[in-house]
């Protein structure tokens, strides 16, 4: 099907401005051609849309509604509307206030490490060398392996009898006896963010490279003028500089921390005794206990959260596209 | 700004890296260890830091005992066409994107960069009732449908990016000479694009391989299992036997290793590349 003419639209969609005023021939070819763009236009977007529509957004929004149902399982047919009864019973819930600051302490507790040794690697990776691509490749590499393995893999790492954490430990004289890692609530949660720490390090390393990388050199050629030392200089040059960026990248990986059930989910599995659940692997549960109602009312509290930072992260790339503009 | 370097800082700098890299790959290390000792020298002290005798019973076991061919089937099947499919959509969606205004572009890109801040899990109840409802559940389609969906915001953002490289001229040129906008995408910025599309498909393969909660909570039967599905079964059974475990960790990290080497390489490409500067 050959059609010539959309061709030049985005040329003729400013309006030019010698046209003559021909008549109805030409209002009606506009009006073709418009037509048969607005036509491409849907036609191409409208697998994706329908998909995404169907399978994420319709979900989305009858467990918003489910949330005020009796809405279980086990009992399928009778869905009452309880008002905020889920509500009322995950406030009531000691393990959810567990969780809650067990949420804080995980994005904490893992952001703050990671941003910080992050940092650091991305400074000394700043320098060229000569393994600086493959280095990057190798560091690279627990991306490509999915969160609830890594969380398998440090499962293993930090069991109590055969762990390797341990007998490091042990041999470099730390501890004396084995520490029951995973089975001590006190533990686990620490083990648990260690893990983490471990998974985004190379993210904040790597994008805060590309960051570094951005600051023209003469800034830094002005600065050694003045006679600032490497120290100052990264202070009162480079940090100002890629501040939005940075900003950008603790936000963004604010919102994925705090998304990221699948680690947990390898590692203790919420346990022992729900003791290192965080508010999204809580939730899980709940789904999987078959009580959809108490979890899509989990769900609405998680999306407001993630509403507050998801709406701080579309400002601050606002804020960034008006700074390059 | 590269200044001369201290001695004591490159050596810090060298210790540093070195550390860094040691402590990345140890985890990745010591699992493929585990998977090639015997049971009787994975629960032995001391602990072996380099096995003694290599064996292959671990995988073995894994296909003899377990249906662990099938898992690894289940997966490649289902996360090879849901990353096809996806990667057409997607390809049509982001040229869209990248190409036209109009005016429900805007609430377009957010809806679906809303998705990427918000897990699919969030609604795994009200997905699990759908898919009942549309007689999906239990159904390796089903699951093809619900990662497509998944995966079409970011196959689609990249996708815009890699539109973006390359010059309009290059399709108008082609519409002008008679092909049809479909033909333009396809018989001239697609094999431009080559990189860029095989790294966005390479993404979509490997969450969908990597994939958990939707998988568990929608495929039912062990014949339908895919293989993160599976080693969820390994560790929620009481005694975990961390040889298969390990055997089975192995053999679901390595292909999307490979793959990601090859991506990383693409992305590059994918950047560098492009017919025309226009």
């Amino acid at each position: 099907m050959p059609s010539p003419a959309p061709a030049i639209e985005r040329r003729t969609a400013v309006p030019a401005t010698p046209v003559p005023p021909s008549g109805g021939e030409a209002t009606r070819r506009r009006r073709e051609f418009s037509r048969r763009r607005a036509l491409t236009i849907a036609a191409f977007l409208a697998p994706a849309v329908a998909f995404v529509a169907l399978f994420t957004y319709y979900p989305m929004f009858s467990g918003v509604f489910g949330a005020f149902r009796n809405w279980s399982i086990y009992n399928i047919e009778n869905q009452s509307w309880v008002g905020l009864a889920n509500f009322e019973t995950i406030l009531r819930d000691a393990l959810f206030w567990k969780t809650i600051g067990n949420t804080v302490l995980w994005v904490l507790g893992s952001l703050v490490p990671q941003f910080v040794i992050g940092f650091a690697l991305a400074l000394w990776l700043r320098r060229r060398f000569r393994f600086r691509g493959v280095y990057q490749a190798l560091i690279f590499f627990p991306w490509a392996v999915s969160g609830f393995l890594i969380g398998i893999l440090f499962r293993w790492m930090f069991n109590g009898e055969f762990g390797v954490v341990n007998d490091l430990l042990m041999k470099t004289g730390l501890i004396d006896t084995p520490l029951p890692w995973l089975a001590d609530p006190a533990l686990a949660m620490p083990a648990i963010i260690v893990a983490n720490v471990w998974y985004g390090v190379t993210f904040f390393a790597i994008m805060i490279l590309a960051a570094l990388q951005s600051v023209p050199d003469e800034l830094y050629e002005a600065a050694a003028l003045d006679g600032t030392t490497k120290a100052l200089a990264l202070w009162h040059v480079t940090i100002p500089y890629i501040r939005t960026t940075l900003t950008l990248i603790v936000l963004l990986r604010v919102i994925w921390i705090f998304n990221f059930p699948d680690l947990i989910f390898g590692m203790t599995g919420g346990g022992p005794a729900g003791q290192t659940h965080i508010v999204t692997t809580y939730m899980i549960e709940i789904t999987q206990q078959g009580d959809y109602g108490r979890a899509s009312a989990l769900g609405i509290l998680v999306l407001v959260v993630l509403m507050v930072f998801a709406s701080f992260y579309l400002l601050a790339t606002r804020e960034r596209k008006e700074a390059h503009r | 700004m590269i200044t001369l370097e201290s001695r004591a800082g490159r050596i810090t700098r060298i210790a540093a890296l070195g550390l860094w890299l040691v402590l990345t790959l140890f985890p990745l290390y010591w699992i493929v260890v585990t998977a090639f000792k015997p049971t009787s020298d994975i629960y032995k002290f001391p602990l072996e830091y380099w096995p003694s005798t290599f064996s292959l019973e671990n995988f073995a076991g894994l296909f003899s005992k377990a249906n662990f061919g099938t898992y690894l089937v289940n997966s490649l099947i289902i996360a090879t066409v849901s990353a096809a499919i996806v990667t057409v959509i997607s390809l049509l969606s982001g040229y869209i994107i990248a190409r036209f205004e109009f005016r429900a572009r805007g609430a377009v890109i957010l809806a679906f960069l809303v998705t990427q801040m918000i897990p699919a899990f969030i609604a795994l109840g009200p997905l699990y009732q759908l898919m009942v409802s549309l007689g999906l559940v239990n159904d390796r389609t089903g699951l093809v449908f619900v990662y497509i969906a998944m995966c079409i915001p970011f196959s689609t953002i990249m996708l815009r990016g890699f539109f973006e490289n390359v010059p309009d001229a290059l399709e108008e040129a082609a519409m002008i000479d008679g092909c049809s906008r479909l033909g333009a995408l396809f018989r001239i910025l697609v094999p431009v694009m080559t990189p860029g599309i095989v790294a966005a498909f390479i993404f979509n393969f490997v969450s969908c391989w990597n994939e958990l909660f939707l998988s568990v909570t929608l495929l039912t039967s062990d014949a339908n299992k895919t293989v993160p599905t599976a080693l969820n079964g390994f560790i929620t059974s009481y005694n975990i036997d961390w040889g298969s475990m390990s055997a089975a960790a192995v053999l679901t990290i390595v292909p999307t290793m490979v793959m990601f080497a090859f991506a990383s390489k693409y992305i590059v490409q994918g950047l560098t590349a492009g017919a025309v500067k226009g």
